[in-house]
């Protein structure tokens, strides 16, 4: 059971412990006034990363190696030099973070908007672009999704391979390596696009997975809240089968059980313009049988009037399976100890919250 | 020999007081500058050389014009500041 949760919010970094009672009270802050897109804590070193965006001086990198009582700024990804204008890219939001292998020491990749993937070897001290993902010829087609350009927010390392690397884009489909990211190939069969031109309804580059999560246990199956529907995948994301949680098809995230490859949250939205609680009442929707069924979790949730929106980092569970943590755009964190069955109020007050992730 | 100030709101993320730096162009200038304070370039920059979005450069009261290039000259006795824009607040 985790008993820490990083709250990574527009106005700084926020770790919640919980006390003897269970109830969730913040026990340090960090970064007061700076947006924070991504944090993550690397159960190999017990290290603590947290990606800020500062809006005037750029992405920037932190590392705690005493839980979060004093940071020190490392490297951020940089994009190669171009003589070409066209071809001038640079870092924007550093959008995922995650260890790159229980076997791969002091490795990390980070996924980046605008769209590249980047690996360090040594903590984040310095970082490399992933030369075959970018040169793909079919990376031409991302397009934004959201933001202006595309990003890479799900990289999900196989747990029994690190070879074996599955990462989302919005929006630019789901792409797996199979050998470290030396070759990438783009993996959505199954996935179709409401929001293209019928012809390219089910172009593999086009998709835009909202999220892409894998089950720790069961490393063949995936779940995805994709940008106009649901899906899950049992064959390692080699094709995919479309679900529909209920109130509503879209939304951004999603979370699965760390054991039970059936089990998994959702948090539906009002599509797509629109982007609120469906009838202005929060709703989590679980599956406990692989998407087959659906319950509506609305217990310690608003029940009218609310318009949080869930972003995809905006939703975690712990080790357990028991506990989760959600966090919404209205500054509103939730906790619940029972898988859902019942939420409560952790803050309503806190700043916009772009990411949770239990410690 | 120029001298180079920054906005007090860089001093949250690091230090980068006001100093002197030889050069003829705001480019020359600011590279003299990231010599002795690396990291504080990645702050001011991107990584392809450009100005960031929302920082400003005034040289001699005026905001500079080549944002990505830097080649605005510089008198050997100007002031040089280095603002966040308000476009970024």
């Amino acid at each position: 059971m985790s008993d820490r949760l990083m709250v990574a919010t527009r106005k700084g970094l926020f770790l919640y412990e919980r006390g003897a009672g269970g109830a969730w009270n913040v026990g340090n802050e960090s970064f007061i006034g700076d947006p924070v897109t991504m944090v993550l804590s690397d159960p190999r070193d017990g290290a603590l990363y947290a990606a800020l965006d500062l809006g005037h001086f750029g992405p920037k990198l932190h590392r705690s190696d005493d839980g979060a009582r004093t940071w020190t700024e490392v490297s951020v990804p940089e994009y190669p030099a171009a003589k070409d204008d066209d071809d001038k890219k640079a870092l924007k939001v550093i959008w995922s973070l995650e260890p790159a292998g229980a076997d791969r020491d002091n490795a990390l990749w980070a996924g980046t908007i605008p769209g590249g993937l980047f690996r360090s070897e040594d903590r984040g001290e310095s970082w490399v672009l992933n030369d075959a993902l970018w040169s793909d010829p079919l990376r031409e087609k991302w397009f934004g999704g959201g933001f202006d350009d595309p990003g890479i927010h799900s990289v999900c390392v196989d747990p029994r391979d690190s070879r074996r690397v599955v990462v989302g884009v919005s929006c630019g489909g789901v792409w797996i390596t199979e050998d470290g990211g030396a070759s990438w190939r783009v993996s959505t069969r199954g996935m179709y696009a409401e929001y293209m031109p019928p012809e390219l309804r089910e172009d593999s580059a086009i998709q835009d997975p909202h999220r892409v999560v894998q089950s720790p246990q069961a490393t063949n199956v995936f779940w995805v809240q994709h940008h106009n529907g649901a899906f899950r995948s049992t064959d390692r994301g080699e094709s995919w089968q479309e679900i529909k949680p209920p109130p509503s098809a879209f939304g951004f995230a999603v979370a699965t059980h760390p054991m039970d490859a059936n089990t998994a949250w959702f948090v539906p939205l009002v599509k797509d313009e629109c982007r609120i609680p469906v009838d202005g009442k929060m709703v989590v929707a679980r599956t406990r049988d692989g998407g087959e069924s659906f319950e509506q979790l609305r217990s310690g949730l608003p029940a009218g009037n609310a318009y949080d929106v869930v972003f995809r980092h905006g939703l975690d569970v712990d080790d357990t399976g028991d506990t989760l943590a959600m966090g919404s755009t209205t500054g509103t964190l939730w906790a619940s100890n029972d898988q859902g069955d019942r939420f409560e109020v952790v803050s309503n007050y806190l700043p916009p919250i772009y990411c949770v992730r239990f410690v | 020999m120029p001298s180079v100030s920054f906005t007090s709101n860089l001093n949250r993320h690091l230090d980068c007081p006001p100093r002197a730096a030889a050069g003829a162009t705001v480019s020359e200038v600011l590279q003299a500058v990231f010599h002795d304070n690396p990291r504080l370039r990645g702050y001011i920059l991107d990584e392809q050389g450009r100005l960031r979005q929302h920082v400003v450069v005034f040289v001699g009261g005026q905001a500079i014009s080549d944002r990505e290039g830097l080649t605005d000259s510089v008198e050997e006795e100007q002031d040089i500041f280095v603002m966040q824009a308000l476009s970024g607040g």
